[in-house]
């Protein structure tokens, strides 16, 4: 799926601060932090409560606006646009998928799945072959006429998932999308968002379980709105094992 | 088995973890046989006329097994844990930034665990002894990282109690675990 959009991020902040309150009362959420993400990358944030995750994936996403810094979603600064080509960018770029209350429960999972299409104006039909599409992508196509009461908490999860990256959409942000899950079916969804990243999406992925954040290529560890922390990307898989012996 | 077959063996298992040396299978199957726990069972020359010499378990040698099977591991049987001593130096050491020691040591453990999660990601669902190692590095990396974060939070809370210095010295209450690491496992 890599194609030649590559060369921009999907998702980069650049020098973002976001301050609630004015004077002494100010609340800095965060401070000067720049973070990019590449198709085919998934980048883990970490850190401790109030660190600023929440606010780092509430601006990727276009939910909320930096006080200073830019963010830009496949090469489109958000600052610049108005409401309703920000609110396009965010249906037709971005998929979120959160710890709950992911789906409509009065829809199948084809219809939940194609929602997002239809709002964005595609046609009924058109919506729903790119909804079997994505539900295919993630192993869930032969449930697609079940209703999320009838589906397991790791199926609920799959379908979130297809519809976070139903249609053009390339950019996961995701908030504790293991919480509610055991470690089993947690770990399932983890390996389905690094298929997808695998396979050409990039994402964010916030989670306070190190075990989680492995699954990425990037861990950043957020502390008091500022990164005090990042891995840099993988080495090959070969040096892996030569400092564990002994 | 022969030497070269237990070294084989013990490396698919372990998926080349802890790399074994043939001379070490050799030594240890020269010193089990003087305890009397295997025996020679034949030799065999394959087809470039090496010499196989095959072993077998003797009774005692399949008791002794069963009995390490049996017995749970001792923590206080393996090394000394060097990360547990540094932190516990640095606490109270002039000069010796210990957030910045544990930061570092977090962003280590963490690249370490997501190696062995990319690893991991690798290995065929049927290939279980291997994952089962390699789960048990991956859960012992995240126990790192989570008592580092607890150890951050820890002195964070004695800073804003000592009313500013975030790491004055130490006082017993952050030696303790140290202490305990230096005084019971001078094995080895």
């Amino acid at each position: 799926m890599s194609t030649g959009e590559e060369q921009a991020a999907l998702l980069e902040l650049r020098g973002v601060s976001r301050v609630h309150g004015e004077g002494p009362t100010a609340v800095h959420a965060l401070r000067d932090v720049s973070v990019s993400v590449a198709a085919g990358e998934l980048v883990a944030v970490m850190g401790p409560s109030g660190s600023g995750k929440s606010t780092l994936l509430n601006l990727a996403g276009g939910l909320d606006s930096p006080t200073k810094g830019q963010v830009a979603v496949e090469g489109v600064e958000l600052g610049g646009l108005s409401r309703g080509a920000l609110a396009a960018v965010r249906r037709r770029s971005v998929g979120y998928v959160f710890q709950e209350l992911n789906l409509v429960p009065a829809l199948t999972a084809a219809e939940n799945v194609s929602l997002p299409r239809e709002l964005d104006g595609v046609g009924a039909r058109a919506a729903r072959v790119e909804a079997l599409e994505a539900l295919a992508a993630v192993d869930m196509e032969e449930l697609a006429q079940r209703f999320p009461d009838d589906m397991s908490g790791g199926q609920q999860q799959r379908v979130a998932i297809a519809r976070a990256l139903v249609g053009p959409r390339r950019l996961l942000l995701a908030d504790e999308p293991t919480g509610a899950l055991d470690s089993h079916t947690g770990e399932a969804v983890l390996r389905l968002l690094r298929a997808r990243c695998d396979s050409g999406a990039g994402g964010v992925l916030v989670t306070h379980e190190a075990r989680h954040a492995a699954w990425a290529d990037r861990v950043v560890f957020l502390r008091d709105g500022t990164v005090v922390d990042d891995t840099g990307s993988a080495p090959g898989a070969e040096t892996l094992l030569s400092g564990t012996a002994g | 088995m022969y030497g070269y077959q237990l070294r084989a063996e013990f490396e698919s298992r372990t998926g080349g973890t802890w790399p074994l040396n043939v001379g070490q299978v050799y030594t240890t199957l020269a010193r089990l046989e003087r305890d009397g726990l295997v025996e020679p069972a034949g030799e065999l020359a394959d087809k470039d006329a090496d010499k196989h010499v095959f072993y077998r378990c003797t009774e005692a040698g399949a008791a002794e097994l069963r009995e390490w099977f049996d017995s749970p591991v001792n923590p206080e049987g393996r090394p000394r844990d060097e990360l547990a001593i540094k932190l516990g130096l640095a606490v109270g050491s002039p000069g010796v930034d210990v957030r910045a020691v544990i930061q570092r040591q977090r962003t280590h453990t963490m690249r370490t665990l997501r190696d062995y999660t990319r690893l991991k990601a690798d290995v065929a669902e049927t290939d279980l002894a291997w994952q089962l190692v390699l789960d048990s590095l991956i859960f012992q990396a995240e126990a790192e990282v989570r008592w580092l974060d607890y150890c951050q939070e820890r002195l964070e809370r004695a800073g804003a109690e000592a009313g500013g210095t975030p790491l004055g010295r130490g006082g017993p209450s952050q030696g303790e675990g140290a202490d305990g690491v230096l005084a019971g496992r001078e094995d080895r």
